[in-house]
């Protein structure tokens, strides 16, 4: 079954494509150094690496935060060039950024932020179904065990750091994108809430659908299994691999990227 | 409203007349008046014609709250639709009907404090034309559950000088919305208002005033609250309309136990001007009072913030708090802020403070990355920011009535493209 996904997406390309991405920050800094990976749906793929790497600034990239200049290189989606387009618009055409640190917003109840977002996808005079938007809503909610009173509240504020994880899974799983990034999702998340998670994330496998996790640690991939590793060093991806990569690096520690043979 | 005012309030009408012609106009350079843009006060139709307006139209725009306890609706100071259904007792009427039928109840709480926040003028004023508003007197021990919602139409270039008047008795509880608006769009209308606010012991006290005149009209409203022992007032003000409007809001709080919450949200757009001065004043020991104004700022708007938190010599054991927020949406609004605190007191817990931000961009982006445009993710994270003030009000349905005057100002905005 995956053997006639993957050779379905290479003839429509369908990937998200990262092409020997360059980008600095505005005082010149470059972060990234020639990033080049390629994400068909239907794949789970992880960047791991160490702090200062470039792991979270490549997700930021791909969502086009302004505070990173891209300076060479492009990134297609399905084949379509989205370096031009802004942050809102690469959301609503598939793309979606799971934080790190989740912003609160407040004043704005979960319920409406997520509403505000759906409705951001549908053609203008046209309005969500509140039933089916509820029903939805609850479901993804009752999958991630989160009680019926997140709806309310305000996004993030107040939320413990595993709730805001949480409550980014659940806007993943409700605006049902083509490609995830998830930014170490898995940090500050005891085992019980990674569980949850993974399970959230678990469900959304899809062979319409590409994952990127970004990673500390190995641990996260015990509960989703990625079809392909990466490691990322100084602004490049160093070395690329299967789920094994992830095992090796979790034995050897990130010091062994620096031997000369990997180079 | 025409022959039988009682004696002594033709005589106050009288006195209040002398006194605002010999008071002199506020001026350049008086500090109750700093940052204040002194030409709006030159009244040009003080003596202005009323206009008549389609009553049956007025009264079917006066919707409110969901099941009002009581509904009045005035135009230019006269009744023109009333409908109440409220707990036997309850005095809840028109101030000139009130005038005549407990001309002795309206005396005892008419207008007894000094304006002293700068406009004892307009004040006087408004003490020597006022003819009407309205009088609600809560007997002791009766809880009045619903809402009782004031519309207030101002149509013409004319003066209007609605007064309200409430007194809550002994552990009693109310709740009144006055809403001010416009007949038209294009007619600038001046309301010089007065609010009379007397929370009784371990009573319950609300008053939410929502301004939400037509951009070219202005407004005076001034405010005194006394809240007894054991008692809590909430006293909210919504500014979405006029070019210009001057609040001034004293709360006294005159026995132990006594809790006044001032909150109030404005949102000036274009060369809008909200100028609020406010006083929490500490007469006895153990009292608590809590002010959170919000304003969020479009177009070249302006808002003044000046309030003071005074603490008697004996008013141990005070808890007094100040807060004025302002969210800078462009770069050419102004948000002056003067927050001041004077105590006399030991075991004082007090705090002022007053921010000004605009919003930041990884905030916007956070929404952005939603699939949210930024002009909307602006307007979302705005309306959210005027929240906290709202939700204070403790009240579902009035929290609704003032969320709805928001959400129309915030699709004028977004229409005006700013």
């Amino acid at each position: 079954m995956p053997f006639r996904v993957h050779s379905l997406s290479n003839f429509l390309h369908m990937s998200l494509h990262i092409q020997d991405l360059h980008a600095s920050l505005e005082n010149g800094t470059e972060i990234l150094r020639g990033v080049t990976l390629e994400i068909p749906a239907g794949e789970i793929h992880a960047i791991m690496g160490p702090n200062g790497s470039g792991k979270s600034t490549l997700s930021k990239v791909i969502a086009s935060h302004k505070s990173y200049l891209p300076t060479a290189g492009k990134i297609t989606m399905d084949g379509k060039d989205i370096s031009e387009m802004s942050i809102d618009e690469r959301s609503r055409a598939g793309i979606f950024l799971a934080f790190q640190y989740p912003n609160e917003v407040p004043g704005v109840s979960n319920a409406n932020f997520i509403r505000a977002a759906l409705q951001s996808r549908l053609p203008k005079g046209q309005d969500i179904d509140a039933v089916g938007y509820y029903k939805s809503l609850y479901e993804k909610m009752d999958l991630l065990e989160m009680d019926r009173k997140f709806t309310a509240r305000a996004v993030n504020e107040g939320f413990s750091g595993g709730e805001k994880k949480r409550n980014e899974i659940l806007q993943m799983m409700m605006l049902d994108p083509k490609y995830c990034i998830m930014d170490e999702t898995d940090s500050g998340l005891d085992i019980d809430a990674l569980k949850i998670v993974a399970k959230g994330v678990n469900a959304m496998r899809s062979p319409d659908r590409g994952m990127l996790l970004i990673t500390h640690y190995q641990r996260l991939l015990d509960y989703i299994k990625p079809d392909h590793v990466h490691v990322m060093s100084e602004g490049r991806i160093v070395k690329s691999g299967g789920p094994e990569l992830a095992l090796e690096l979790e034995e050897k520690g990130y010091d062994f990227l620096k031997e000369p043979a990997l180079a | 409203m025409t022959s039988t005012l009682p004696a002594w309030f033709t005589a106050r009408q009288e006195s209040a007349k002398t006194r605002y012609e010999s008071t002199p106009t506020p001026k350049r350079g008086d500090e109750q008046w700093r940052f204040a843009n002194i030409k709006q006060l030159k009244f040009d139709n003080l003596s202005g014609e009323a206009n008549e307006a389609d009553h049956s139209d007025l009264i079917s725009r006066s919707t409110g709250v969901e099941t009002p306890a009581a509904k009045f609706v005035f135009l230019n100071d006269a009744v023109i639709s009333s409908e109440t259904s409220l707990p036997e007792g309850v005095i809840c009427l028109p101030l000139a009907e009130a005038l005549e039928k407990h001309s002795d109840l309206v005396e005892q709480h008419f207008m007894k404090q000094e304006s002293r926040l700068g406009s004892a003028k307009y004040a006087a004023l408004h003490e020597a034309s006022v003819k009407n508003g309205l009088f609600v007197h809560i007997p002791d021990n009766t809880e009045v559950e619903d809402t009782i919602e004031v519309h207030h139409w101002i149509s013409g270039e004319t003066t209007v000088f609605p007064h309200t008047l409430i007194v809550t008795g002994k552990s009693s509880k109310v709740r009144v919305i006055d809403i001010f608006r416009s007949a038209d769009d294009s007619t600038p209308g001046l309301t010089i208002g007065y609010k009379d606010l007397y929370a009784g012991q371990n009573s319950s006290l609300d008053y939410i005033a929502i301004q939400a005149l037509n951009e070219v009209s202005r407004m005076i409203a001034i405010k005194e609250t006394s809240t007894a022992r054991d008692s809590r007032s909430r006293a909210f003000i919504l500014n979405t309309g006029a070019a210009w409007a001057r609040n001034e809001s004293m709360s006294r709080l005159e026995g132990p136990g006594a809790h006044s919450d001032m909150l109030s949200v404005s949102i000036p757009d274009h060369e809008q001007e909200f100028d609020q001065r406010t006083f929490q004043h500490h007469v006895s020991p153990n009292t608590n009072s809590d002010l959170l104004y919000k304003n969020t700022l479009y177009g070249h708007s302006k808002t003044i913030f000046s309030g003071l938190i005074s603490v008697n010599e004996k008013a141990h054991h005070t808890d007094a708090y100040q807060t004025c927020r302002n969210l800078l949406m462009t770069d050419d609004c102004e948000a002056n802020s003067m927050p001041g605190l004077e105590i006399n007191a030991d075991q004082v817990a007090c705090s002022h403070g007053s921010t000004s931000a605009q919003i930041a961009d990884e905030e916007i982006f956070y929404l952005q990355a939603r699939g949210i445009a930024p002009d909307q993710a602006r307007q979302l994270i705005a309306r959210g920011y005027s929240i906290e003030a709202v939700m204070r009000l403790k009240n579902e349905k009035t929290e609704a009535l003032v969320l709805k005057f928001i959400d129309e100002k915030f699709s004028r905005i977004a229409i005006g493209g700013v």
